[in-house]
């Protein structure tokens, strides 16, 4: 396993931990995880000091039957069964991908974009864009810039820019002030799970109609 | 009747040995005495984060089955009762409340990277010992303290804090970065 080099931002990962962080960046945090147990320690340091702030919170007192409440549900619950989780012996891409997906690379239907492929993965995150890019090896992908933020973890291969060069387990974080344009390490074909932030949704249909005339 | 609530913090291991016992007997003296010492704070955690007193009451309720639930779940060996509390509380507030989905990684995933040294002392810190990081949050100046106590009990994304404090959302976030790698050393010392 080759060192990751380019960790998910603190920023991030604490509003993972803190569960303010939407959908579609927490597909994003959550596979990183998966690959980078160093990562993996700094949100269980999140978790504990949350855990630790709620032991020193000033207790606020509830109805009187609270307890009664409670343990009459318990009463009515028949006893714990643990279920057995179904996992394959191995896997490439990790959960909670594969559950988005459907199942693991080999099993993917993909969209042809010339040098790359695509796969729109479905959130209820309206306020952004998931999907798995598939770059062919050694080969660029058209230079383009940020609307907004885009986060990138390549989950296989790797792939460069102007910039830096990004491995498995490795994400790039970039703002709307970056122009690259990234080339698929010639070892393997680059997958990589992208999110963005999504174009703007209108609830006016008279904006709806000319957004693409406004180019927005 | 409900008790009158304890203003101080159950005894360190106390609460592990209660889930384990609910785990093993569903020991329900055992559950109680854990409803007692963490319901408030709880509802307290939910009160915060919805602003409603009902809406913190149900909350509390949901989080207190999942617990009974879920204590099998619970290990040890790999974190602070109150850290596996504060897990479960919150996504009862994600899924219920704010209707949202948070996807999480799956510790027995084949494609899992493991940890190369599941023993290192800083681990073992986390695992063995609350109070350590007790102190090690006494050490932090208030202001920092405040900070990352927004960021778990405040709903609020760091715009929002930035709105709220005025501060610029980069100030936020590198404040915030720095209290835990100042929390991070503060840690260290205790191993």
């Amino acid at each position: 396993m080759t060192q990751i080099r380019h960790h998910i931002g603190e920023d991030l990962l604490i509003e993972y931990a803190a569960g303010t962080l939407s959908e579609g960046w927490s597909l994003a945090v959550a596979c990183h995880l998966a690959m980078c147990p160093q990562c993996r320690q700094q949100l269980a340091l999140a978790e504990a000091t949350a855990g630790a702030m709620l032991e020193e919170l000033q207790p606020a007192d509830g109805p009187s039957g609270s307890w009664d409440a409670l343990k009459a549900r318990l009463d009515a619950e028949p006893e714990p069964k643990a279920k057995p989780i179904a996992r394959p012996a191995s896997a490439t891409l990790p959960e909670p991908l594969r559950s988005y997906l459907g199942g693991d690379v080999e099993s993917l239907k993909w969209r042809n974009l010339g040098n790359a492929r695509q796969i729109l993965i479905e959130t209820d995150d309206e306020t952004t864009q998931t999907r798995l890019l598939c770059i062919a090896a050694g080969k660029p992908v058209p230079e383009h810039s940020h609307g907004g933020r885009e986060l990138t973890l390549v989950l296989t291969g790797s792939f460069h820019d102007e910039l830096d060069s990004f491995g498995p387990g490795d994400v790039e974080d970039a703002d709307g002030s970056v122009t690259h344009q990234p080339i698929a390490g010639p070892e393997a074909d680059c997958i990589c799970l992208a999110v963005t932030d999504a174009p703007l949704k209108f609830s006016s249909r008279l904006v709806r109609l000319i957004q693409p005339i406004l180019g927005i | 009747m409900t008790q009158p609530t304890q203003a101080g913090a159950p005894p360190p291991g106390e609460t592990s040995a209660q889930i384990v016992a609910i785990a093993a007997t569903q020991d329900m003296a055992a559950f109680e005495a854990l409803f007692r010492d963490f319901g408030p704070r709880i509802r307290a955690y939910l009160l915060k984060l919805t602003r409603d007193r009902q809406a913190a009451e149900d909350l509390m309720q949901e989080t207190m089955l999942a617990i009974w639930r879920k204590a099998g779940q619970f290990d040890p060996a790999r974190g602070q009762a109150s850290a596996w509390i504060f897990t479960i509380a919150r996504n009862i507030w994600i899924d219920a409340w704010r209707k949202q989905k948070r996807p999480t990684f799956d510790h027995d995933d084949p494609a899992l990277v493991p940890d190369p040294e599941p023993d290192a002392p800083e681990r073992m810190v986390l695992s063995q010992s609350g109070a350590a990081l007790h102190e090690a949050l006494k050490t932090l100046p208030p202001e920092q303290v405040e900070l990352i106590r927004l960021s778990f009990f405040d709903d609020a994304s760091h715009s929002t804090i930035a709105a709220q404090t005025g501060l610029p959302i980069g100030t936020v976030k590198s404040r915030i970065r720095l209290a835990f790698g100042r929390l991070r050393t503060a840690l260290e010392e205790f191993k």
